[in-house]
């Protein structure tokens, strides 16, 4: 890593400041969520922006993270779990019955808390999705779209030459990336990502927020994290939830500098959460 | 006097002197550590509970060693004594039958004075027996109070107010959960050393490479002992059993863990798991008088098509396929409720994974979930296969009796297991090649099946090596 973290989040800011073409990729609609009879959401509405990173903040249990699996439909494999509203993405609802979950999926990309390398190969790892949705024509166009993926993630110099090691084998950090590599590897349109820094060290956590920030202008990026000094360093925007509901919506800056609701002033200067 | 003893049942007796003593040890320790403190027990180094523990356990401690060791060898040892006081004409009659003798003095002893016979010998000798029982019992008990004293004794100089009580009855716990662990390694070794030792012998009649690469068996003549048959037999009815038992098993263990409902889960795991509860014997009854019919009836009619051989199945009452069939129903629990666990114990953050790749459930469940959970379900496999080998009752009663080398399942076959039946029960004589063969297989077995779960065990630590 070259640099100090200050003179990364600088670089992040300019860019931002010349790259505010507003365009919504997801529209969330009236969103509540139950847990057989307890509701965990309550009547969310957002518009998520295309090539940018929006950051969830908010205290355990405020629904931040049930807010971003309904993104990608993951509550889908919770029994006990129900998803009304509307999200409406590319001009269709994903709730919509004739909306393929498993197609959706490879649209939403997803990362998680722990890194969860399947229990193959590095190559085997990242050609998993490309695999499945038969993305790749041949052997030598897989090889490119693991090549591609790996070194879009900044994986690609420190496993190029094992990449038949198992996945596990790699360290936290590196893991965490393969699985960024794995998400991009079918293309998809957003990444979600829940929580990906809080199992890793803080090198390997500001070598992920370097990637988020690369990966912004090709990807709609949605982050849910526990650090307030993360989500002020990778996103543009930033929703604060609270008890299941949104609190307060809008540009990072403000949201960090001059919050309208005392909930998120309370909760950004650390007296609760 | 001592024949009195030698009629008390004193066990009790003693179990309640032993548990007496230990709390009047246990209050000694701890009034003496309550006196030592002089009010404030903070100063002492340990609780004076444990002074009153330390105190009972020594006391207690080298009173029930000497009674264990009576119990193991005490009787045997006033049996040899009365063997040899006994006249010279009933030792000459052989071990075998002077030990039936004594055991019959032993029984008359126990009915209590006064049971005579009208036999002068045998009474002289039950009043001989049952006074040396007497004096045996007092000795033991002498020595085990005389133990508790000593411990007693030894244990009470060493309290004060520095003694580490507490580490001490730490180590007295630490040693009693080890005798128990040990207690159970032992008789394990035991029984495999009697097996090693009957093998040898059977090895000295027998040379070891016949026995391992013979291909006849016919031991009940005492003409030949080569086990391959036997082998062949055992792993024959062992492959059809997890032909059935490894895919259903196996898919059910999926669907249960993946796909079932909770619900459904909660009451259909235990109902498979009810398979394992019941009784050999009934699966072999079952094997007996539904299955083998059923195979024999199928082969007669393979053999009545137009386009094969009359005599291409051998078609036989008694099967390796019934045999085989049936244990395989009969292991199905094994494999199901062990690859469950197993599958169960692959981290849910893998499933999402693949699901948030875009997999659907099967692809999931192919790709990701079993790949991480094969070692397991290796482990599970192969523990079915050790159990199927040594399974015993169904075989008995459907496999048949046959010793041969036959492809055809429905001919019938021999196992190892079945064959040291035929050979150890009806009248037997422990010094013939014929009996000590059932040992030398018994034997093999133990190996093959040790080798089995050693192997299920080794893979099994290092699956846990990759996710924890």
């Amino acid at each position: 890593m070259d640099g100090n973290v200050e003179d990364f989040v600088e670089t992040a800011r300019n860019k931002q400041a010349l790259n505010m073409a507003e365009m919504t990729k997801v529209d969330c609609r009236h969103i509540d969520v139950f847990y057989d009879e307890k509701q965990a959401i309550y009547d969310i509405s957002m518009e998520i922006q295309d090539r940018a990173v929006t950051a969830f903040i908010g205290p355990s249990g405020c629904g931040k993270s049930t807010f971003l699996r309904c993104i990608n439909r993951m509550n889908d494999t919770i029994e006990s779990a129900s998803v009304k509203g509307q999200i409406i993405m590319d001009g269709a609802d994903i709730n919509d019955p004739s909306i393929d979950p498993v197609l959706l999926r490879s649209r939403v990309g997803m990362v998680f808390q722990k890194p969860n390398p399947f229990p193959k190969s590095i190559y085997d790892n990242i050609a998993y999705g490309p695999r499945i949705h038969g993305l790749a024509a041949g052997k030598s166009e897989l090889d490119e779209i693991v090549e591609s993926s790996l070194r879009k993630a900044g994986l690609w110099e420190e496993v190029k030459d094992r990449l038949a090691a198992p996945g596990t084998s790699l360290s936290g950090g590196q893991q965490q990336r393969l699985c960024i590599a794995r998400a991009i590897a079918v293309s998809p349109e957003v990444i979600l990502m829940d929580e990906p820094c809080s199992a890793l060290d803080p090198i390997a956590t500001a070598r992920i927020e370097e990637l988020i920030d690369e990966l912004r202008e090709r990807y709609c990026i949605v982050i849910v994290t526990h650090s307030m000094q993360q989500a002020a360093r990778v996103s543009q925007r930033t929703a604060f939830f609270h008890l299941g509901k949104l609190v307060e919506y809008g540009d990072t800056e403000r949201i960090f500098t001059n919050p309208e609701d005392s909930r998120t002033q309370d909760y950004i200067t650390g007296r609760f959460g | 006097m001592l024949e009195t003893f030698g009629h008390l049942p004193v066990s009790w007796l003693l179990f309640a002197v032993l548990a007496a003593a230990g709390f009047v040890a246990f209050f000694i320790g701890r009034t003496s550590a309550v006196a030592t403190a002089q009010g404030s027990t903070a100063r002492l180094n340990s609780q004076p509970n444990y002074h009153g523990y330390f105190l009972a356990m020594a006391t207690i401690a080298p009173a029930a060693v000497i009674l264990i060791l009576y119990s193991l060898f005490g009787e045997s040892m006033v049996r040899s004594q009365l063997a040899s006081e006994l006249p010279q004409r009933i030792r000459d009659l052989g071990t075998m039958e002077m030990g039936q003798y004594i055991d019959r003095i032993a029984e008359n002893s126990q009915r209590g004075p006064g049971s005579t016979t009208g036999n002068a010998l045998f009474d002289a000798a039950t009043g001989r027996y049952t006074s040396l029982l007497g004096l045996s019992r007092i000795i033991a008990i002498g020595l085990a109070l005389f133990g508790a004293g000593v411990g007693f004794f030894f244990a009470r100089r060493r309290l004060s107010v520095n003694f580490r009580a507490r580490a001490r009855v730490e180590d007295g716990i630490k040693l009693m959960l080890f005798l128990c662990a040990a207690i159970a390694i032992l008789t394990t070794l035991g029984i495999v050393a009697s097996l090693f030792f009957e093998a040898l012998r059977f090895f000295a009649r027998v040379p070891v490479l016949s026995f391992i690469f013979g291909t006849e068996w016919n031991a009940q003549t005492g003409a030949d002992f080569g086990a391959i048959p036997l082998f062949f037999g055992t792993f024959m009815i062992a492959f059809l059993a997890m032909l059935v038992a490894a895919p259903i098993g196996l898919l059910s263990a999926i669907y249960l863990s993946e796909y079932a409902s909770p619900r459904f889960r909660s009451i259909v795991k235990p109902i498979l798991e009810l398979l394992a509860g019941i009784p050999t014997v009934v699966y072999g009854f079952f094997a007996l008088q539904f299955v083998a019919p059923l195979v024999r009836s199928f082969a007669v009619w393979v053999n009545s098509l137009p386009f094969t051989p009359d005599t291409l199945l051998a078609a036989q009452p008694t099967s390796a396929l019934a045999a085989g069939l049936v244990m395989g129903i009969m292991i199905i629990p094994f494999v199901s409720s062990l690859s469950d666990d197993v599958i169960n114990a692959v981290p849910q953050t893998l499933r999402d994974g693949a699901y948030a790749m875009g997999a659907t459930k099967s692809e999931t469940v192919k790709q990701v979930v079993m790949p991480a959970a094969l070692p397991g379900v290796i482990a599970a496999l192969l523990l079915a296969v050790s159990r199927a080998i040594g399974e015993t009752m169904i075989v008995v009663m459907a496999a048949g009796q046959r010793a041969q080398i036959s492809p055809d399942p429905t001919s019938d076959l021999t196992t190892i297991t079945v064959q040291i039946v035929a050979l150890l029960t009806g009248d037997t004589e422990f010094d013939s090649a014929k009996t000590l063969s059932a040992f030398a297989l018994g034997f093999v077995l133990f190996i093959v099946t040790l080798l089995f779960n050693l192997i299920a065990l080794r893979v099994v630590q290092k699956y846990r090596e990759k996710y924890e």
